[in-house]
């Protein structure tokens, strides 16, 4: 069981409170009907499936209730980062100390 | 005192006698026994048969590592489990042991018949053969191998008992508690840390139970424990004995089984038999102590061979003699010490052979002072007897070519191939395991989780080592917690500090491919089912493992795997770490399910929510359906009526007169904020914005994919709060996508969204009669056409209580829903019930409703609808705002296949010869007499007999349904085909009539 | 290669097993293949076997980045049916169920397809409702299911507790007789062993690192390292690894990996004669020959490549068991593992061309990949061999996704009102 930060709480908590909520970043285009039907498909369903840090998104279902941004490495499950939605996306050189 | 009870040895009671049951005799053991103690004290070795040979075999061990003692253990009724392991279940007057996988019995099993055949039962022989003819494998071959196979007998009855699970968080876990687990404990906790330390067995102490002749810091090894524990304690130590650390799992989650009943005899009133801990630790040091190794050489499995550490743990722990003449087959010093005690034990140790040609020479010495006869460089190829060793036969060993035999004969041989560090809880945190050359074996080396590993489980040796490296870890860990801790050294005397080779097979004057030489007991598997798995092209350890089983029985590998990997690697001529090691997998032991369920079981498997009306429900007699975790009353039935009757009746009651429904479970979500409109209007297909205060309308929620995820009706109650309801098993997921768009995709609207759910109890009423029953009881609101028109919404009070009162029908009838704070609901119920009866009210349930809507043609998402469906395919185009710039959902209905001709639209469904109910899921076609496969075009989803119409109805997706309104499809059923009509959805009423509200005073 | 039989047997019994060969070799890469495979499972394996034998393509090379057989084709809980609502899904399963039942003839290697029969339970009117359609819907496309009672379905499950007390009271089930199960390894081993008679090269502990694209833009090869293999076309069936491997050529798929826990219990003598799904619950058991109880998890909620998973989801399953069945309170869990597996949107799988020229892909099987096995492969292999779909895999294309052509049977199976 994953141990997650709330950064609107400010706590860490146990994955049972929280909810997944699949990739970050991926905005709902401004005038969805300007779309095609290729960008649509691409806004619903293709998503990048990262192995190694992860941009999802995780909702504090049983606390807070808020969404929020989180950086996860998807091999070993550890959390990066947690972050406010809405928040810039952190560089993963800031986060590792690698070069990206 | 039993035959091989060693006064004056053991921690067992011998004052305390114990007698319970083995194989249907009565067997006498001491307090503090385990069944294979008790057995060994009284000279029975023989405990149990092999999974596919059905070989006869003793207790091999004496932790939970054992591959071969396992029997079922029963109390009574209800009380029984197969496979427990005899060298840990303690013994209690009146225990039932019986051997396992043997008929007739355990001395003679006519199962052994494989063990004659076993060339034909090579490693993966039922992959090569049982193929012809192939109608056999399911009516013979696979039956009998089933048979053969498993090997106790599932329990046949529920379990009478409970268990427990419960949370736990400390600083420190410690997982073992030999001396490196309570050095380490010791140190955290002295520097202020709190401290939870586990063992498995049932008291602390590790190896100084199995070593009373050390002396730590001056005190005798057992003197020292006791203050050791007790010092502990005086620290708030938390020690938690017969407690296995099952699972590593993420940030340091430690899932602990602690046994609770197993070894007592009487069970206490109100405790759990075991007890689940998910347990946090900041920080976890495994001191799981390292498990020793078998040799591997033609008949190493018969009773009576055992594990010299074993033999060890046996005489000091329960004073117990395992044989009277012992020969100890070794290529480890730590053998030595077994050799020596069972002699001054009174045994008579006919010879302490070793593989290696030059052992410590201070043993030899020590071995002769005894008067022990030493053979150093020998290797045995065979042992002898049926049901229990009776010689083994050496030879010598020079320049790799094996001498001339001798036969010794013994009753036990006790044998040591070396020790491997227990890794199996490092494995779970995807540790990474480094080869280590020197002890053949692998060591612990990164590790994503905060741990770190002390003593023997890192390849240390003897209790010194591991008593100073367990305080080193133990300060370790608490500097990593910011503490300041030392780690004092503690002199220890009588150390048994060693070394010794590893071997693959040992060396024999026999053809391999006729020597019987096991690694994994249980499973039957020899070193020869490994190498001729190899020979047959398996090259990783996984492919032998999975080819051969070896490592799969309920040891999963703690006997065989090092072995077998040495010789599989032996076998493809590469290093260890390139044929690679076996993943470990949780639990570190098999762990009852009813652990792992805990209280989730019987009614508490899953909360089941019910309404505040509920009760009411139950005493008025309803029968109930689960709908999702809601139970609801699905129908009212009075002395004597079935399901169909009552529904007919209850619907009748709401057409003449009034029906009453509990509402509350339908999901409300109040949506309140100046841009509340905005928001509705986004995420609804329908337009909000002229929607008046005071109005309701019906409100269809689509996914961005346009797809109708949800629909309800919405009451505007003030220009920035709308009061939404959605079905009974949607309202979470509705509520998670309201947030989901309003948190992250359109954060700068000003809304708050609240689940109102549970706040309100919703009453239902139905029918021409219901303004008669309201008007008297409603304040603040005129039940009149022109004040209150259908669609409308007020608070109010009804009956004196605080409501939101809304005019909308779900059954076509004038229709009104109260909804008052959920406590009182029981009250409304009852007044109402009281005030209608004399109107004739009736109370209906689910399938009432279900029936009614069905006959005005209102969908049910989820029932009519199934995640496929559009607005357009419901026939609920005029649901859908086109005007409105986006809303969820536009963009997807404008993909291609969600405007193609030929999609499935809902209409209804008259059977022709009008007295046939179609069946719910019936599949739809035009031309019946086509031959399968079939084109279907539809199924049905709804279908109920209706007195309104006064003939069975039904609604159905059809493809292109709305274009052939009239004509004839056909429902295939297995006994015949059904013709049926295509109607539109409105069996009842077309013209919504029976909607208006009769005015004050007129007829009903 | 020897042919496996019973007189091959005793003959080699006789001899000390000495003589056994090796089922397949461990092959070295060759400098180009007419076509490449990567994913050594039982889908990629069971393509190069039907290349070889059914289109007369033997210049294959099964390339994978560990042991064969050692992604999901070894860690699932061999469940095979072919009771599925939708005509395409039906189709492909139901194919995949006609191959199970000769395979073991087929390849010479007993797969012990076990037909014992997969009994799914109803515990609400809504399940009742569902699995009707599916009965209806399943016999008039040929695939065998038919409704029990649950008097009925503990007549032919015994430990299944029928009591109307229970939380989720059975109400009844919908069985497939001719579903069942098998022995995953065998069916990896049994077609790697029939690929290699027929000259197809399995390249193990080799990761293909990137797919190359000429530049016409269509396939050349792969990366590996190993070094470039030049390929005339490329099948890509990798399993929770697809996403990677697919992004090298530029195709992205709408695919996310999940972990999926399974469990087996300790053996014990036969108690349990069929497979018994509950939707409801989470309950997903048989029996194994060995006498194991083998139980299926759901996937964690969140995506992972850990192969870990969490302890609560076990919890949950095995109280979903208990729940079932209660006799098995005193079972004892014996291992439990994760496997990664690959989930699309609409939980069907993609068995498609893609847009770039020779290069195809076998993928999102989410949960349900070990029983489509042979039929996945077959219609792989004949996808590759011409160019163009088999009529039976042609609705499982990536561009439904765009279109809105979906085949949800999650959706289909949608959720309670």
């Amino acid at each position: 069981m994953l141990l997650i930060h709330c950064p609107y709480c400010d706590e860490t908590l146990p994955e049972l409170e929280f909810a997944h909520a699949g990739e970050a970043h991926v905005a709902r285009p401004e005038n969805p009907s300007a779309q095609s039907d290729a960008e649509w498909e691409e806004f619903l369903f293709i998503r990048r499936n990262v192995k190694g840090p992860h941009y999802e998104r995780w909702r504090h279902t049983h606390g807070c209730g808020r969404f929020f941004n989180a950086v996860r490495d998807t091999v070993s499950d550890r959390f990066l980062a947690t972050y406010p939605a809405g928040a810039p996306r952190p560089s993963l050189a800031s986060l590792t100390g690698e070069s990206e | 005192m039993s035959r091989f009870r060693v006064p004056g040895r053991g921690r067992v009671n011998p004052d305390r006698p114990v007698t319970f049951r083995f194989d249907g005799r009565p067997v006498q053991g001491c307090e503090g026994d385990t069944v294979a103690s008790a057995l060994l004290a009284n000279g029975i070795h023989l405990m149990g048969r092999s999974f596919k040979y059905h070989r006869p075999r003793g207790a091999v061990a004496a932790g939970s590592e054992e591959p071969n003692a396992l029997i079922n253990t029963r109390r009574g009724p209800g009380r029984a489990e197969p496979n427990t392991r005899a060298t840990m279940q303690e013994i209690w007057p009146g225990l039932e042991a019986r051997p396992q996988n043997c008929w007739p019995r355990l001395s003679f099993d006519l199962g052994a018949v494989n063990d004659r055949a076993y060339m034909l039962f090579s490693a993966g022989f039922y992959y090569k053969t049982f193929m012809w003819p192939r109608s056999f494998w399911d009516k013979l071959y696979e039956p009998v191998i089933r048979a053969a196979a498993g090997l106790g007998v599932s329990p046949s009855e529920e379990d009478p008992d409970t268990y427990a699970s419960r949370y736990l968080h400390t600083d420190v876990l410690v997982v073992g508690a030999g001396p490196a687990g309570l050095a380490a404990a010791r140190t955290a906790a002295e520097a202020g840390l709190r401290v939870v330390l586990v063992d498995e067995h049932a008291e602390a102490g590790g190896t100084l139970l199995s070593e009373p002749q050390a002396r730590i810091a001056g005190l005798p090894a057992w003197d020292w424990l006791t203050a050791e524990l007790a010092a502990l304690k005086a620290l708030g130590v938390r020690v938690m004995t017969r407690t296995t650390a099952i699972g590593y799992y993420h940030q340091n989650m430690i899932g602990l089984c602690q046994r609770l009943t197993d070894h007592l005899a009487e069970l206490p009133a109100d405790t759990p038999r075991e007890r689940m801990w998910r347990l946090r630790a900041a920080r976890v040091v495994l001191a799981q102590g390292a498990l020793e190794k078998p040799l591997v050489f033609d008949g190493n499995d018969r009773p009576g061979v055992m594990l010299a550490g074993a033999a060890q743990t046996y005489l000091h722990r329960f004073g117990v003699r395992v044989g009277d003449r012992p020969v100890i087959l070794t290529s480890h010093d730590s053998a030595w010490h077994a050799a020596f005690d069972l002699q001054d034990a009174g045994a008579k140790v006919a010879a302490i052979v070793d593989t290696r040609a030059a052992p410590p020479a201070a043993l030899a010495g020590e071995a002769q002072a005894r008067g022990i006869r030493v053979l150093a460089g020998f290797t045995a190829t065979a042992t002898s007897g049926r049901l229990r060793v009776r010689s083994v036969r050496v030879h010598p060993v020079s320049a790799g070519t094996v001498g001339a035999g001798e036969e010794i004969a013994c009753d036990c041989l006790l044998m040591s191939g070396g020790w491997t560090p227990s890794l199996h809880l490092f494995s779970h945190t995807k540790g990474s395991l480094a080869w280590d050359e020197d002890r053949t074996t692998f060591l612990p080396a990164d590790t994503p989780e905060d741990c770190v590993i002390a003593g023997a489980g890192r390849g240390l040796w003897g209790i010194a080592a591991t008593l100073a490296d367990g305080a080193e870890k133990g300060a370790e860990v608490a500097a990593s917690l910011g503490r300041g801790a030392s780690a004092p050294a503690l002199p220890v005397e009588g150390d048994r500090t060693g070394s010794g080779t590893s071997h693959t097979e040992l060396a024999t004057d026999r053809s391999p491919s006729r020597a019987r030489a096991f690694v994994d007991f249980q499973n039957d598997v020899t070193a020869k089912d490994l190498r001729l798995a190899v020979r047959e092209g398996m090259r990783s350890i996984e492919h032998v493992k999975r080819y051969t089983t070896n490592g799969m029985a309920t040891d999963q590998g703690k006997m065989s795997n090092i072995n077998g990997l040495n010789i599989a690697a032996d076998a493809l001529g590469r290093a260890q770490p390139k044929v690679g090691l076996t993943t470990f997998r949780p639990p570190y032991t098999p762990t009852s399910f009813g652990a792992f369920a805990g209280y989730h079981r019987g009614g508490h498997f899953e909360v089941t929510r019910r309404t505040a009306i509920d009760p009411l429900a139950e005493a008025a007699g309803a029968v109930f359906e689960p709908v999702g975790q809601w139970r609801r009353a699905r129908y009212f039935p009075r002395p004597g009526e079935d399901m169909d009757t009552a529904v007919a009746r209850e619907c009748r009651a709401t057409r003449t007169a009034i029906g009453m429904f509990d509402a509350s479970t339908l999901g409300k979500i109040e949506v309140v904020g100046p841009d509340a409109v905005e928001f509705m209007n986004r995420m609804y297909t329908n337009p909000w914005t002229k929607l008046q205060p005071g109005r309701c309308r019906y409100g269809l929620l689509l996914g961005d994919d346009g797809f109708i995820r949800d629909d309800g009706v919405i009451g505007r109650l003030a220009h920035d709060r709308f009061h939404v309801t959605t079905t009974t098993g949607g309202a979470a997921r509705v509520l998670n996508m309201m947030e989901d768009y309003l948190q992250t995709e359109w954060p700068e609207l000003d809304v708050w969204l609240t689940s109102t759910t549970e706040q309100w109890s919703t009453i239902a009423l139905n029918g021409p009669r219901v303004a008669e029953l309201l008007r008297p009881l409603v304040e603040g609101v005129t039940l009149t056409e022109e004040a209150f028109p259908h669609m409308s919404v007020a608070e109010c009070t009804v009956a004196g209580m605080p409501a939101r009162l809304f005019r909308v029908s779900f059954t076509g009838e004038t229709g009104f829903e109260v909804n008052v704070p959920a406590p009182m609901g029981p009250a409304l119920w009852q007044r109402l019930a009281e005030a209608g009866a004399p109107l004739g009210l009736t109370p209906y349930g689910t399938e009432a409703m279900h029936v009614m809507r069905a006959e005005k043609g209102y969908i049910i998402v989820g029932q009519d609808t199934d995640g496929t469906v559009t607005p357009a395919d419901a026939g609920l185009t005029w649901a859908v705002g086109k005007a409105k710039p986006d809303f969820v959902g536009k963009r997807g209905l404008a993909r291609p296949d969600l405007t193609a001709p030929g999609r499935r639209q809902l209409v209804g469904l008259l059977t022709e010869d009008g007295t046939t109910l179609l069946e719910e899921g019936a599949q739809i076609v035009l031309d019946p007499a086509q031959p399968v496969p079939m084109k279907m075009v539809g199924h049905v989803t709804s279908a109920y007999r209706s007195e309104a119409a006064g003939r069975p109805i039904a609604l159905a997706l059809v493809e292109g349904g709305h274009g052939r309104m009239g004509e004839t499809v056909h429902i295939p059923m297995p006994d015949r085909t059904i013709a049926a009509t295509i109607t539109g959805c409105v069996f009842h009423d077309p013209e919504n009539t029976r909607l208006k509200l009769a005015a004050p005073g007129g007829d009903a | 290669m020897t042919r496996f039989n019973a007189f091959n047997l005793v003959r080699h019994a006789l001899t000390g097993n000495r003589n056994w060969t090796e089922q397949w070799p461990d092959a070295e890469p060759k400098a180009e293949y007419d076509v490449v495979i990567v994913g050594a499972g039982g889908h990629g394996l069971g393509c190069a076997y039907y290349l070889a034998k059914e289109h007369g393509i033997t210049n294959v090379a099964v390339i994978d980045k560990g042991w064969l057989g050692g992604g999901n084709t070894g860690r699932n809980t061999t469940i095979i049916r072919s009771n599925y609502l939708y005509d395409e899904s039906a189709r492909l399963f139901d194919h995949s169920v006609d191959l199970w039942e000769g395979l073991s003839q087929e390849l010479n290697y007993n797969v012990m397809y076990s037909r014992r029969g997969c009994m799914m339970l109803a515990h609400s009117v809504h399940d009742i409702q569902s699995f009707k359609r599916h009965i209806h819907a399943n016999r008039l496309n040929g695939v065998d299911n038919r409704w029990l009672t649950p008097q009925e379905a503990k007549d032919y499950c015994p430990p299944l507790n029928i009591s109307p007390d229970a939380r989720y009271p059975v109400l009844g089930a919908a069985l497939q007789e001719r579903a069942g199960t098998a022995r995953h390894d065998a069916v990896a081993w049994g077609y790697a062993r029939g690929a290699a008679a027929r000259g197809v090269d399995i390249i193990q502990n080799c990761p293909v690192t990137a797919i190359r694209r000429g530049p016409s833009g269509g396939v050349i090869g792969v990366e590996t390292a190993r070094g470039f293999i030049r390929a005339k076309k490329v099948a890509v069936s990798a399993s929770g690894h697809n996403t990677m491997v697919m992004d090298t050529a530029g195709v992205r798929l709408p695919l996310e990996s999940f972990p999926l826990q399974a469990l087996v219990s300790e053996p014990v003598k036969p108690v349990f004669p069929c497979v018994v799904m509950s939707n409801t619950v989470h309950a997903y058991i048989s029996q194994s020959d060995k006498g194991e109880l083998v139980i299926g998890s759901g996937t964690d909620q969140y995506t992972s490549y850990s192969q870990r998973g969490g302890l609560p989801l076990i919890e949950h399953t095995v109280a979903a068991i208990t729940e079932v069945f209660p006799i098995f309170n005193r079972m004892r869990m014996l291992r439990k593992w994760g496997g990664i597996v690959d989930v699309t949107p609409d939980r069907s799988a993609i068995i498609s061309k893609t847009p770039v020229q020779g290069l195809y892909v076998n993928c999102g099987w989410g949960t349900g990949g070990f029983k489509a096995t042979p039929g996945a492969a077959h219609t792989l292999a004949w996808t590759v061999a011409k160019d163009e779909p088999h009529p039976i895999n042609a609705p499982f294309t990536l561009e439904r996704f765009r279109t809105g052509r979906l085949i949800d049977e999650a959706a289909a199976a949608a959720v309670a009102h």
